[in-house]
């Protein structure tokens, strides 16, 4: 939404110390956003909150501009649950990852384009598979296995590329994400708060309590 | 034919994105109902523009200089909320005002603070307020905390990118949520919370107040954590300064603690508190 290329640049660099991680296995997914919410020299607020819930089995989290995050998630969201409460039946994460990146791709074209990356967690009920949706301000959409926004990435994706493998079960999964949280505990430079964790399966969306007061140290 | 031909010798892209029409009726739609239509400047970008016009950092000669810098801060706790500022504006390295009420009273049950540009926090506020007042004839009770912030997110996210500059909490306490606070600023990011500090010198207030905050303080000790709060911002921020304007809000409405001077207070502090042990009271 910043007018000039320069001052959005320098945005960027702040918001790619924001968390997102995504991960799924063979009948979930799982979703990890960090709790702090920064600005400037201070972090505001230690347990924010960067999902919002689309339909039943389709979670979007988000990290970028201040301001354009929430508005866009937002409106996102109201769209979805428009269509659901119309057409009493919910869009699948596929469908709802074409709706996400049309509407970026369309806001990118626009005078004051949405500077937001997404993860797009979901579980397909007809399908009976766990999707995940990598998508960034420039309305890429990537289908993938594991995923991750900002600084996370470099940590996060060498560790998964080498210990997730698409069948694991839900401790597995969890195991793996203990693993990235840990790495970032370590290395990145800023303390994020932790991470919020929800869980997208054939039941539905839930939080999962995740516990993080234990002292990571580089070796 | 020739209707065939033309159906399809327009570009394949038209119709992606937003048509022209449909972007200035998104404008409309969006500025109308919450403000009115400001004429802005006939450049590309204003940001920029008016980073130029103002920016004394750079250009120490830029011909309008805005009032800023300021400690602000609210928190939660067991007996409702507590509000402080300081009170002075500064443009540049002038210290134009130190009589400042950075705290906007928006009805008996709802308080805005300023930080930032000051036109811009008094002009909107003020605003809000009347928006609050529209709201409370129309639905025929007060409105909520939740709410009133975020007309004010939403107004000021209208203008994202335009250079609008501030920095404000909305505090209250209605029947439907108790006491709440949020944080709104003008890159149009709103956050609800137990604590916040706002300003150039929210750091310093920080410090202070994370130090010995908790929500299980009396209503004495809130509203003594609060003032000594912005005494340390404005004894460290060459930004802040002069009184220290305190309120406190509960159920039945807000409650004003003073405008009370910095100076007897900080030598008060110094003297009988020994604090402050960096600054001698002596000629030496």
């Amino acid at each position: 939404m910043a007018d000039t290329s320069a001052s959005r640049e320098s945005c960027l660099h702040v918001f790619e110390l924001e968390v997102l991680l995504g991960i799924t296995g063979k009948d979930f997914t799982i979703i990890a956003a960090s709790k702090a919410a920064m600005r400037g020299a201070s972090i505001l607020k230690p347990n924010d909150d960067k999902t919002r819930i689309l339909n039943k089995q389709t979670l979007m989290a988000f990290v970028g501009e201040p301001g354009d995050t929430v508005q866009f998630a937002e409106y996102i969201q109201a769209n979805i649950q428009l269509y659901s409460m119309r057409n009493a039946s919910d869009l699948s994460p596929y469908e709802v990852s074409s709706f996400v990146r049309a509407e970026l791709a369309k806001s990118l074209r626009s005078r004051s384009p949405y500077t937001v990356n997404l993860l797009l967690g979901g579980y397909d009920a007809i399908k009976q598979k766990p999707e995940l949706y990598w998508i960034d301000y420039l309305a890429s959409c990537a289908p993938l296995p594991y995923a991750a926004h900002g600084y996370a990435q470099y940590y996060c994706l060498s560790i998964l590329d080498k210990h997730h493998h698409p069948d694991i079960d839900y401790e597995q999964g969890m195991k793996l994400l203990r693993m990235c949280t840990d790495e970032l505990k370590r290395r990145l430079p800023i303390d994020f708060k932790g991470v919020m964790v929800k869980v997208i399966d054939k039941d539905g969306i839930r939080e999962e309590p995740y516990v993080d007061d234990k002292q990571v140290y580089a070796a | 034919m020739n209707s065939l031909v033309a159906r399809y010798s327009r570009p394949a892209f038209q119709n992606e994105g937003y048509g022209e029409e449909e972007q200035q009726q998104a404008l409309a739609d969006f500025a109308s109902p919450l403000s009115l239509n400001f004429a802005l400047p006939p450049v590309a970008s204003s940001a920029s523009w008016l980073r130029a016009m103002t920016d004394d950092h750079s250009n120490p000669n830029c011909p309008i200089k805005i009032a800023h810098g300021t400690t602000t801060l609210a928190f939660r706790f067991k007996g409702g909320i507590i509000v402080a500022t300081d009170s002075r504006a500064t443009a540049g390295n002038w210290i134009a005002s130190q009589t400042v009420k950075k705290v906007i009273e928006i009805n008996s049950c709802l308080l805005g603070t300023m930080a930032g540009g000051a036109a811009d926090c008094q002009y909107w506020l003020a605003y809000l307020g009347m928006q609050c007042r529209l709201h409370e004839l129309r639905h025929k009770r007060r409105i909520s905390v939740a709410a009133a912030s975020k007309i004010l997110a939403n107004l000021v996210y209208s203008y994202k990118g335009k250079g609008l500059s501030m920095g404000t909490m909305c505090a209250g306490v209605t029947p439907s949520e108790g006491p709440a606070l949020y944080y709104i600023d003008s890159d149009g990011t709103r956050l609800a919370g137990n604590l916040f500090c706002v300003g150039s010198g929210q750091t310093f207030a920080y410090g202070v107040l994370d130090a010995e905050y908790k929500y299980e303080l009396e209503d004495d000790e809130a509203l003594e954590l609060g003032r000594r709060s912005i005494l340390a911002a404005t004894h460290r921020d060459a930004f802040s300064g002069g009184f220290i304007n305190l309120y406190h809000i509960q159920e039945a409405g807000w409650t004003k603690h003073g405008f009370s001077d910095t100076n007897p207070i900080f030598w008060e502090t110094k003297l009988k508190k020994g604090e402050f042990s960096n600054v001698t009271s002596e000629l030496v």
